[in-house]
């Protein structure tokens, strides 16, 4: 029997994107964003994805008001 | 391993904003924590998911989103402050098949162009409009905005909105779930997770209703504006759920989606031939064909006319009829009437401008050809206007004799009293029209072309009095022939 696998999900921050508004954070469950304190091209701080603890509930994706700042990807394996 | 997005970029937006000044085109113009960044991922995420890219349009206000057609790959069309309603109805009435989007900020909306979407929900046109309140003009920096909070410190509220000045906060989505046509109205914040997947589901619903041709939907959403609330993230949630909601409670306000019929509006015609058709079912039989020309010298340059009397005596008909020659005589004609206060027993008048070529200024208010004037108020306000060489023609009945320089020509003829004799004071306008046939053949056409201005008249009475009972025609042309025949006075330049 094939044991039922536990998703595992990532988020990818496009941090050129980012204009640092803190709304993910604000909207992450699991506190696994927070803000960083390099600044991008449009000297915003980005937000930083901690690594790991993200349970893809897509608050953050639909939090952000930027169009591709935020993507979330499910990990599958082949 | 193999990754698959579960949450990404909505395929509604364009891949790269081109249009989007600065170094960065994939992301949107408006200030950190925007909500209008929230609406428009929703609004593209279900365009896309609906595959409505070639079917949506997008009706952009003015206020931040001025250039949300820089993100959505659908049509779009920018429009006139708070105008978008107005423009939507046309893009909706003219192609019932598109899925047309309002997009409007609370500047848009409630303030400039209150009316314009009051009246298109009254009538229940096929869209759905996006309404967001933010409570503040965010554009222009922040000052005070008709959904602004009472207490609310802006830039023009510096000590907070005062309601004893400046009244309450208007509540839209309350005002048009009063009204009977909307089928669906929501008021959502763009706040909390759980408030934006509430948004989501709105925004879809509004979305399906248009296409389902239901009429008009419409979703009101609480933004927030960080940078002028001058808030941090968490302090703009907190403000959107607890001091917004407080004035403008969430929830859905009126939805009948689901019992009403899909609207069903007449077929929009745009065919030439079958627009004419419509407006003019029965064509003017005219003793001439489309390459006619007037060759009389007279028409060489463009004429204006002006026609006044007081309000009643048929003044603005008579103008029309003229135009209606003209027309009929295939010149350029336009016919102005001038309406106010005067239309009921004061001075009426309206220009008539006849052209060969274009027709310039549809005004005759100096240099005029022609005037005709049916009271005394009218020769003393006008007789100024009447250009070089111009002509007059006066009701004798009740004017005086005026004074004219020697290039002008006049013509009097006592029209009010020839109008009594056939019984009926109406007339008056076409007694004076006969004045003028006489005029013209007198002064200015010879020929076949004076034995056609009769014609000319007969075509117009006929088209203008359409419908109406044929004694009508009758006594109009009794009149217009008892005028032509009754000039009584003749002087200056031309009077052969």
């Amino acid at each position: 029997m094939m044991e039922k696998k536990k998703k595992t999900f990532r988020c990818v921050i496009r941090s050129e994107e980012c204009k640092g508004c803190e709304r993910c954070v604000e909207a992450c469950p699991r506190g696994v964003l927070k803000m960083g304190t390099k600044l991008n091209l449009m000297s915003f701080p980005a937000v930083e994805y901690a690594g790991s603890g993200c349970i893809g509930c897509g608050g953050c994706f639909y939090s952000c008001p930027e169009p591709g700042a935020i993507t979330i990807v499910e990990e599958v394996e082949e | 391993m193999k990754e698959v997005v579960k949450f990404g970029r909505p395929s509604g937006f364009f891949e790269k904003f081109e249009r989007r000044p600065g170094p960065i085109k994939t992301n949107m113009h408006y200030c950190p924590g925007c909500g209008h960044g929230v609406l428009h991922k929703l609004i593209a995420e279900a365009i896309g998911d609906m595959g409505l890219k070639d079917k949506a349009v997008l009706v952009c206000p003015v206020g931040c989103s001025v250039f949300a057609y820089y993100y959505f790959d659908c049509h779009s069309i920018e429009c006139a402050h708070g105008r978008a309603p107005a423009v939507a109805t046309a893009i909706s009435r003219t192609d019932p098949e598109n899925v047309v989007i309002g997009y409007q900020g609370d500047g848009d909306l409630a303030s400039i162009g209150f009316n314009q979407i009051l009246q298109a929900a009254n009538r229940g046109e096929n869209m759905c409009v996006f309404f967001v309140n933010n409570a503040i003009y965010g554009m222009t920096g922040g000052q005070m905005a008709p959904t602004s909070l009472p207490g609310q410190k802006t830039q023009t509220s510096p000590c907070g909105r005062d309601v004893a000045e400046t009244g309450y906060p208007i509540k839209v989505a309350e005002m048009i779930a009063q009204f009977e046509a909307p089928v669906y109205v929501e008021r959502c914040a763009l706040s909390r997770v759980p408030n934006i997947m509430a948004a989501r589901r709105a925004v879809r619903k509004a979305i399906q209703n248009t296409v389902d041709k239901k009429g008009f939907s419409f979703v009101e959403l609480l933004s927030g504006c960080p940078v002028n609330l001058k808030m941090k993230a968490h302090e703009m949630n907190e403000f959107l759920n607890e001091k917004m909601t407080k004035f403008f409670p969430l929830g859905v306000y009126k939805d009948v989606s689901a019992e009403r019929e899909a609207i069903v509006r007449h077929t929009p015609i745009f065919e030439p031939d079958q627009v004419r058709e419509l407006l003019f079912p029965e064509e003017t039989k005219r003793a001439v064909d489309d390459n006619f020309r007037y060759t009389a010298k007279v028409f060489d340059e463009e004429r204006r006319v002006k026609i006044s009397g007081f309000g009643g005596q048929g003044v603005l008909s008579l103008g029309y009829l003229l135009a209606t020659m003209g027309k009929l005589r295939n010149f350029n004609v336009s016919w102005l009437p001038s309406y106010g206060p005067e239309m009921r027993g004061g001075t009426a008048n309206c220009s008539i401008v006849f052209s060969h070529t274009h027709v310039g200024s549809p005004q005759a208010d100096h240099n005029c050809s022609m005037l005709i004037c049916m009271n005394q108020p009218s020769v003393d306000k006008f007789l100024g206007q009447l250009g070089e060489n111009g002509v007059l023609l006066y009701d004798a009945s009740t004017i005086r004799q005026p004074e004219v320089s020697p290039d002008k020509t006049v013509y009097g003829l006592a029209a009010s009293d020839l109008a009594n004799t056939l019984g009926d004071q109406r007339v008056a306008n076409s007694v004076m029209l006969g004045g003028i046939a006489r005029l013209m053949q007198d002064c200015f056409l010879e020929g076949k072309e004076s034995e056609d201005f009769d014609l000319a008249v007969e075509e117009a009475m006929n088209e203008h009095f359409a419908g109406k009972p044929q004694k009508v025609i009758d006594l109009n042309m009794k009149a217009y022939r008892l005028g032509k025949e009754s000039v009584s006075i003749r002087f200056g330049a031309r009077v052969k």
